[in-house]
């Protein structure tokens, strides 16, 4: 899952000229889009260009295959543009400039790790996708993620009154943790039994 | 000579604690070291305490073996990887260090450098486990060693007055599994609650020394009541940091304070560990005036 966000008004103007053509790209599920922001700013940007090249909105840019042929649609826009800003997560940029080598294919927006599967909508739940899923000893809350430091054996000892060390906002995923699955019960048992190391090859 | 002889022979021990520099001019904190030294079975030395950048913790111990002080070896998982981390643990035998505190490590958002790499590549439990696989003549992939395998005297940290107090006891648990030797403590304010500690962890057999830092004054009781983990200052002592603000200033309320505390807290455990935190030259008043005496 992912979000992005428009890049800042300052950072993208100096880019725009007459032959900049915008491209957003507003449909897939795993990336949260800020569709109403983008299209304020597209306003702002008319009034100050009146001659921008125009406009295209597509979907799933990431799929190469699928924008390749959508793109054709869109030729004669494409040949006057020399510059192109496009709204999309990094996937889908990469995508374009991929596609239009010639082309200089600019990023509008910053694309921000967004906790929640792929394919589902935003969730608060985290998954750093760690390959060694430890849920099911972990009272199904993720240590990894949950813990500022991704701790794996148990609590750092930094918690104050159920608070993280790193925020007095954030809570101590591992106090939830201990909190859930008792620590007297079978499941701390096994706990205390094992030395968890991670495997980072398994997540890169 | 490691904690675990001295203990099984029956001795208290005393630590002390040494911040190294930020710098390379160690000429200051070897002087504070050897004021302390003569009242102290040895010194501790923080490992970027605070996650604040300071002169390596290693290469001050090998400053402080050179002098015949006794160090021990704080070594936190904060930044360094499984490799870096074997390796220092290697340096350290090749210097003749002879005992670790292994930690965890505050995180990199509390100290100076705010925007570093937390590393935390492994824990204090997985870094106990690290120590005695190399202990046991491999390193962390299982690769043998060459030569004979160093060997330590492996303490962690606790904290006795936390709340609530399971958790504590459970990583206590499992830091012991994992071949914990000796236990260093948090600040210790609260005799009460640190003897219901004592009898919670006498099932474990492992020697605990408790911590005891200095107080400087009343507001840093209350930052430490509002900030720290684990630490409760009741109010009492508050109310005598208080009552002589010339007392307190000059450090002579906190002296008193913790010679107190020690003379109260010793026969609930195998040890002390000072926490001077700058305040070394007072090392030596709060002992005497607590009555005990170093056993070498
Ligand atoms: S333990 Fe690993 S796989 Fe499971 S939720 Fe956490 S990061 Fe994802
Ligand atoms: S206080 Fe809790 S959440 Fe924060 S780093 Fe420590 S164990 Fe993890």
């Amino acid at each position: 899952m992912l979000i992005t966000q428009l890049k800042k008004k300052e950072e993208i103007l100096p880019f725009l000229k007459a032959k900049t053509l915008l491209v957003a790209c507003f449909g897939c599920k795993e990336v949260f889009f800020p569709e109403k922001e983008y299209q304020n700013i597209k306003e702002e940007f008319k009034k100050l260009y009146p001659d921008l090249s125009g406009e295209i909105v597509l979907d799933y840019l990431c799929n190469e295959d699928y924008t390749a042929k959508r793109l054709e649609l869109y030729r004669q826009e494409i040949e006057k543009a020399e510059t192109m800003v496009v709204f999309a997560c990094g996937v889908g940029v990469q995508t374009l400039a991929g596609l239009l080598a010639s082309k200089t294919v600019l990023a509008g927006c910053d694309t921000f790790y967004l906790p929640g599967f792929s394919g589902f909508t935003p969730s608060s739940y985290d998954c750093e996708q760690c390959g060694e899923c430890r849920l099911s000893s972990t009272a199904g809350i993720c240590p990894v993620t949950a813990c500022s430091k991704g701790l794996l054996n148990g609590p750092c000892g930094g918690a104050k009154n159920g608070k993280c060390e790193v925020s007095k906002i954030k809570e101590c995923g591992w106090e939830n943790i201990m909190n859930k699955i008792t620590t007297t019960g079978k499941v701390a048992e096994k706990l205390k039994e094992s030395v968890s190391i991670r495997d980072y090859k398994k997540s890169q | 000579m490691k904690f675990t002889e001295l203990t099984k022979n029956g001795k208290f021990i005393i630590t002390s604690e040494l911040g190294p520099p930020k710098g390379f001019h160690i000429e200051k904190a070897l002087h504070e070291a050897e004021v302390v030294w003569p009242y102290v079975n040895a010194i501790n030395v923080t490992d970027n305490q605070s996650s604040v950048m300071r002169l390596g913790g290693l290469a001050m111990c090998k400053a402080l073996l050179e002098k015949n002080i006794e160090p021990v070896f704080q070594v936190t998982c904060r930044d360094r990887n499984r490799l870096a981390l074997q390796s220092d643990i290697l340096s350290a035998a090749l210097f003749g260090i002879d005992n670790l505190l292994l930690l965890t490590g505050d995180h990199t958002t509390l100290g100076d450098h705010k925007d570093a790499k937390p590393v935390f590549d492994l824990d204090s439990v997985s870094l106990t486990h690290m120590v005695k696989q190399l202990e046991a003549g491999k390193d962390l992939a299982g690769n043998i060693l060459d030569g004979e395998p160093p060997k330590f005297c492996k303490g962690a940290v606790v904290s006795p007055c936390a709340e609530p107090l399971d958790p504590q006891l459970f990583k206590m648990e499992k830091k012991i599994k994992a071949g914990i030797e000796f236990f260093q403590t948090q600040a210790v304010y609260e005799v009460d609650k640190f003897d219901k500690f004592m009898k919670r962890v006498k099932e474990f057999g492992v020697p605990v020394y408790v911590g005891i830092v200095i107080l400087k004054g009343p507001g840093m009781a209350k930052f430490m009541n509002e900030n720290v983990a684990g630490i409760n200052v009741p109010q009492e002592l508050i109310e005598e940091l208080k009552k002589d603000k010339e007392k307190t200033k000059s450090g002579q309320t906190g002296i008193e304070i913790a010679a107190r505390l020690i003379k109260d807290l010793k026969p609930l455990c195998q040890g002390v560990h000072l926490m001077p935190l700058g305040w070394d030259d007072k090392v030596p008043q709060i002992l005497k005036l607590s009555g005990i005496t170093v056993d070498k």
